[in-house]
């Protein structure tokens, strides 16, 4: 299946995030990778280098763009000139669909520029989907909501986290970004099955995968993004896959970032699982 | 409980200093015990209790915004010291806590706040704002807008009387009471290179920052902060010069312009002329005039309205 409606029935392959230090490498180079993808707000500027350098990967290369600060979930209204600066990339980028988290991160504007867990409740899936909903009708593109990883639960939940995103992403009719290390970093911090959560996901709504590697503490599992993929998330990859089918996958590396090839290599590795996936067969 | 006053209760334990261990306060936000704050809202694990997993984010926001604005302000770093820079990012954050969905803009109030709360840089309170609105300058040229160079098209038909010629938003103009500029590309340049070496390195790069901070003498300077090629550059310029630039800015006629920038001027009236025009070919070379705001799209270079 060449994708579906909530990553615009592309079918992109395996992509790495663009990261700063490999434009050097990247630009000169001009190595094969199916797409990049930015994280929009570095992009969300007036000028400069970093709009020259998107402007020539654009010219080359595919790129989905990847939010941190929308805060769906944040209990108040998006912050419009946040909105006017997205939409301005969204036209420059054309991505096919864009995502965030589903989280929440600032109150009566202040913002924590932290990806903070929800409370799954019903008064929290029913107002992060509304936002989901007016976000995406004002940028017309398709949206998908990033599963996080997390070391705190409320008391006041009122439902599993699995259950929660359903329950978001079915009132939004948006899509979803399964990060399965997120899965894997949080079924450690809170004790529960990841296979259960990757089973409990709406595989027709998945528009993209991501996989990246963490930190063990002694108590709690962080998530770096300074790793390479440990085998028990490549075995919950290799499940979403077999739900999802062929999925636009992204190796996320953001500290301790190694050379390109070394990034690049360990996402290629995502295709031993995604040989032969070519349909969506929801299992 | 509600999903904003639930989040406002969080985000106040987020969002509250560190002790000076690095750890979560003890005292919650608005009194109290900081356990039981926690325990209200987070539920605690076999592993962990309700105040340690708070802890976490509470941890990792301060890390995350000290970190940014240790990387946006290594010069007012170095001019404070690196124990008084922190102390003074903690109130300044404390007080300005982040309002943009960047963290670009993290440092957007550091100079109007360093200026109302001038205790935290007592004793070389000029040298740090002139830092930190040199550091300020060097983010804003870094990505700020560019509009399209004005070309000799632009020009024709241009009434010379009324002329009014636009400079680059990205363009920062800057009047300093110390060589900043020095100073930081001392400390960009320090830290910028490849650190592979041992503690003995690290200690003489710190030594060799504190001497440079101490032996900076006040002297006035003129600065465009500008950029070329997608580099930052900072281009000491003359009185003369900054007065013209910031009179065009402002919507003044070139003529208007030319007229302040002499005003007080040491400059022979003989030569005045050849300056100016100096002036004006350097600045054109490095691509600094535009249209003039409000006229970004349109044809040609305005008049100015009497």
């Amino acid at each position: 299946m060449p994708g579906n409606r909530f990553n615009g029935f592309t079918n992109y392959g395996i992509g790495i995030g663009l990261r700063a230090l490999h434009y050097d490498h990247i630009l000169s180079r001009k190595p094969v990778v199916d797409w990049f993808e930015i994280i929009s707000e570095n992009f969300m500027i007036d000028g400069g280098r970093p709009l020259h350098i998107l402007d020539q990967i654009l010219e080359q290369y595919k790129v989905v763009q990847h939010g941190v600060s929308m805060y769906f979930g944040s209990a108040e209204k998006p912050n419009c000139e946040h909105l006017r600066r997205l939409k301005q990339l969204v036209k420059r980028t054309n991505t096919p669909w864009l995502s965030d988290h589903l989280c929440w991160g600032s109150v009566d504007g202040r913002y924590t520029h932290d990806l903070l867990p929800m409370p799954y409740t019903f008064e929290a899936a029913k107002l992060t989907a509304q936002k989901i909903r007016d976000v995406r009708d004002f940028l017309e593109v398709p949206i998908a909501v990033e599963n996080v990883s997390s070391y705190a639960e409320y008391h006041a939940s009122e439902m599993s986290e699995w259950e929660f995103l359903n329950e978001v992403v079915e009132r939004a009719d948006c899509g979803i970004l399964l990060d399965v290390n997120n899965i894997y970093v949080s079924s450690r911090n809170h004790n529960f099955d990841p296979l259960t959560y990757i089973n409990s996901v709406p595989a027709d709504r998945v528009a993209q995968i991501h996989i990246a590697g963490h930190s063990k503490f002694q108590k709690y599992i962080l998530d770096t993004h300074d790793h390479p993929v440990i085998d028990p998330v490549w075995k919950l990859y290799d499940r979403a896959i077999q739900r999802a089918g062929h999925t636009a996958t992204l190796l996320e590396w953001d500290d301790s970032i190694p050379s390109f090839q070394e990034v690049h290599r360990e996402a290629l590795k995502a295709n031993r699982f995604l040989a032969g996936k070519s349909l969506a067969v929801a299992v | 409980m509600k999903l904003r006053a639930l989040q406002w209760a969080v985000a106040r334990a987020v969002m509250q200093p560190l002790t000076r261990s690095e750890r979560m306060q003890r005292k919650a936000p608005g009194g109290g015990r900081m356990s039981a704050y926690a325990s209200r809202y987070i539920k605690p694990n076999d592993g962990l209790t309700s105040f340690e997993r708070l802890e976490i984010y509470n941890r990792q926001y301060w890390f995350r915004v000290l970190g940014s604005l240790a990387e946006d302000f290594p010069g007012l770093r170095a001019v404070l010291g690196g124990r008084r820079f922190e102390a003074t990012c903690k109130a300044y954050l404390t007080e300005c806590p982040s309002r943009s969905f960047t963290l670009r803009n993290l440092g957007a109030q550091m100079e109007t706040w360093l200026r109302q709360n001038p205790r935290w840089t007592s004793g070389r309170r000029v040298l740090a704002l002139d830092m930190v609105r040199l550091e300020w300058a060097d983010i804003e040229a870094f990505d700020g807008q560019a509009n399209a160079p004005l070309r000799v098209d632009d020009l024709r038909d241009a009434d010379a009387a009324k002329l009014q010629l636009g400079i680059q938003p990205y363009v920062q103009l800057l009047e300093l009471h110390y060589p900043v500029d020095d100073l930081l590309l001392e400390v960009k340049h320090t830290s910028d290179t490849p650190d592979r070496a041992s503690n003995a390195v690290h200690e003489r790069r710190k030594h060799s920052k504190a001497r440079a901070v101490a032996k900076l003498e006040p002297a006035q300077i003129f600065l465009a902060v500008h950029r070329l090629d997608f580099s930052v550059y900072f281009r000491r310029i003359e009185p003369e010069e900054f007065v013209l630039l910031n009179a065009l800015r402002s919507g003044k006629t070139v003529e208007r312009a030319i007229e302040l920038a002499f005003r007080r001027s040491s400059i022979p009236a003989a030569g005045r002329a050849a300056f100016v025009q100096h002036s004006f070919q350097t600045w054109a070379a490095l691509g600094w005039f535009c249209l003039p705001e409000g006229n970004a799209g349109g044809k040609k270079v305005r008049g100015e309205r009497a």
